[in-house]
């Protein structure tokens, strides 16, 4: 049993999916012709998943987000034209959960940054489930920085539930790896595209997601907290969470009327996992053609249209000393 | 009391209570003997978690002059919870008498004009929503503009979960106002208040040039309660205090409230423009 809604709703789908092959092996072998069972199991088959997939609540893409066989960070980079990893923060250590380095997309050299969390056990283990450290933040800066001198564009990959919350991570200042993270994507001097792939899970989402474009994959979901912790807190119940998954407007759908997000990549029905190939191509060219959009401007420019962006989000009743920014 | 402070507070809720008891050692403190003692505990030397603007009329000589203060925070998810979001912010309105968890002015600390923005514990948790990061952005983008110091205190449980994402967002326009100010080479100094977590300690509070922390403030990330579910163990005492944090180095200095002022001083002091 597995206590995501999606793989349970899944499972229904799978055994049709196993009958209508069944049925058609049979078919080809034997003198009955079946074939309008077939088109009739087929199109069951097309209606339930309509109806599963059709249109997902905030929880369905919550759990959507955190499906186990949705594409991660790597299976997005390994596509790339080329790719050459930069370990370690140059301090303490290597963090697996994160993942960055040189690339070539679509020819145009990048520094391709991800989350990276595990795709079985054994890797979630290893990369402490996509919850980075702040050493994992450390290279993320350091990286940023590196790509900003050599003016090579960024683009980030988010998935993540959020920065790890151990005692290490505290004693190595978590808040602070954050913080300067922060700092470093609002000074870079090249253009930065960041895609929320799967779960963007607070401020340690947001660490790799100040962006000139900030995509989200459709059933990707951006949240100021998960949706349990929400839950636990306001609720004191972290039963409510899919209350509380309502509740937060964590959808790209949402968060593009926000100004939160500016552009949302279509899935195939059922998820990215339906069709990795045609996902990650889809992800690819968006970030490639939102880069040759920005490519000419200035960093003067840049920067200053990217601070102007963030400046202007938020709502709040009153005058500001600013009359455009954000009053609603 | 300074007449900004009692213009402030006319007809407010404040200060209503006469007695306070310590939630350290239990004492009960003459609330008028507690602020004459910058709200320490004169038994055990527990820091009380202070008001605003306590805060503010311990700090600056003369007047203070609000910024940001006409804006208020609105609903933007329409949020309920056991509660409505607006139903909170009445409550603590009233608890308070602040309509937001930070006030931010100018003012003047001895002989130097500072940008000054004090977050409230007691007003949502000092949670950071569109308000406060607006907030403090004008603080800093004013200060800028007046080429002043800018100092913060903190006090937050972090980024306000009832504005969604767009408090999460706050963290990035706050950071990059940080990012401006800092460019244009002024001193930024944050002073960390019992409890600074979350998204201001990830934010605002971090990329200061000279971090501060009052005494046995409780300062990290990730909260105590999250962490020992994580680990399934009990954190020691320590774990979290400001004097955790500098034995860490991740921070300048743990300074007793009553030396605040005193230590900000020499600080400006060092920042202080000289001919060349």
């Amino acid at each position: 049993m597995s206590n995501n809604v999606i793989v349970e709703r899944e499972r229904g789908l799978v055994e049709l999916e196993r009958r209508i092959a069944e049925i058609r092996a049979a078919n080809a072998t034997q003198p009955v012709d079946m074939s309008a069972e077939i088109a009739a199991l087929e199109t069951k088959y097309r209606t339930i998943q309509n109806e599963v997939f059709g249109s997902l609540t905030p929880w369905e893409k919550v759990n959507m987000a955190r499906h186990p066989s949705r594409p991660t960070a790597l299976e997005y980079i390994e596509r790339l034209d080329r790719f050459d990893e930069l370990h370690g923060d140059r301090q303490f250590r290597d963090d697996p959960s994160i993942v960055g380095g040189f690339a070539l997309l679509h020819g145009r050299p990048v520094m391709a940054i991800g989350q990276q969390r595990g795709r079985d056990t054994k890797e979630n283990l290893q990369r402490n489930f996509g919850m980075p450290a702040p050493e994992g933040y450390r290279k993320v800066r350091r990286l940023a920085a590196l790509a900003s001198r050599l003016s090579v564009p960024i683009v980030t990959l988010v998935d993540t539930k959020g920065a790890d919350p151990g005692i290490t991570s505290e004693e190595h200042a978590q808040s602070e790896a954050i913080a300067m993270c922060l700092h470093e994507f609002t000074i870079a001097r090249v253009p930065i595209i960041a895609t929320v792939i799967g779960e963007g899970g607070s401020g340690g989402a947001l660490a790799l997601a100040i962006a000139d474009r900030v995509l989200m994959l459709e059933h990707s979901i951006y949240s100021v907290a998960s949706p349990e912790g929400c839950a636990a807190i306001l609720w004191s119940d972290a039963g409510k969470a899919e209350e509380a998954a309502q509740r937060l407007k964590l959808t790209a759908q949402d968060l593009q009327q926000f100004g939160i997000v500016d552009d949302i990549v279509p899935e195939p029905l059922g998820g990215a996992h339906r069709d990795t190939d045609a996902v990650i191509t889809r992800v690819w060219s968006t970030v490639s053609a939102a880069l040759t959009l920005l490519a000419p401007l200035p960093p003067a420019e840049l920067l200053d249209r990217r601070y102007d962006k963030y400046r202007a989000l938020g709502q709040w009743q009153g005058r500001s000393l600013d009359p455009v920014a954000g009053a609603s | 009391m300074p007449e900004w402070l009692s213009n402030r507070r006319n007809g407010r809720t404040q200060d209503v209570a006469v007695w306070s008891k310590c939630p350290n050692c239990g004492e009960v403190v003459y609330r008028r003997d507690l602020a004459a003692n910058s709200f320490v505990c004169p038994r055990c030397k527990y820091h009380f978690r202070m008001s605003a603007y306590d805060r503010i009329a311990s700090l600056i000589d003369g007047e203070f002059v609000e910024i940001g203060a006409d804006i208020a925070p609105s609903d933007p998810l329409g949020w309920v919870d056991r509660r409505s979001y607006p139903d909170k912010l009445a409550a603590d309105r009233e608890k308070s008498g602040l309509i937001e968890a930070v006030v931010c002015g100018f003012g003047n600390i001895g002989e130097f004009e500072v940008g000054l923005g004090v977050m409230d514990f007691h007003f949502r948790g000092g949670t950071m929503g569109s308000v406060v990061g607006e907030r403090i952005a004008l603080l800093l983008e004013e200060s800028l503009r007046r080429s002043v110091p800018c100092i913060v205190f903190t006090a937050s449980g972090g980024a306000r979960m009832e504005e969604g994402m767009l408090a999460l967002a706050q963290m990035a326009k706050t950071s990059a106002a940080v990012s401006r100010f800092g460019a244009a080479g002024n001193l930024f100094v944050t002073v960390l208040t019992d409890p600074t977590t979350g998204g201001v300690s990830a934010s605002f509070a971090f990329q200061s040039d000279v971090v501060i922390a009052e005494s046995r403030a409780v300062i990290g990330f990730a909260g105590r309660r999250v962490i020992e579910q994580t680990i399934r163990q009990k954190l020691p005492d320590q774990f979290q205090t400001a004097e955790f944090l500098l034995e860490k180095g991740a921070i300048d200095m743990v300074v007793e409230r009553q030396n605040v002022k005193a230590t900000l001083t020499r600080l400006l002091e060092y920042a202080k423009p000289v001919a060349r």
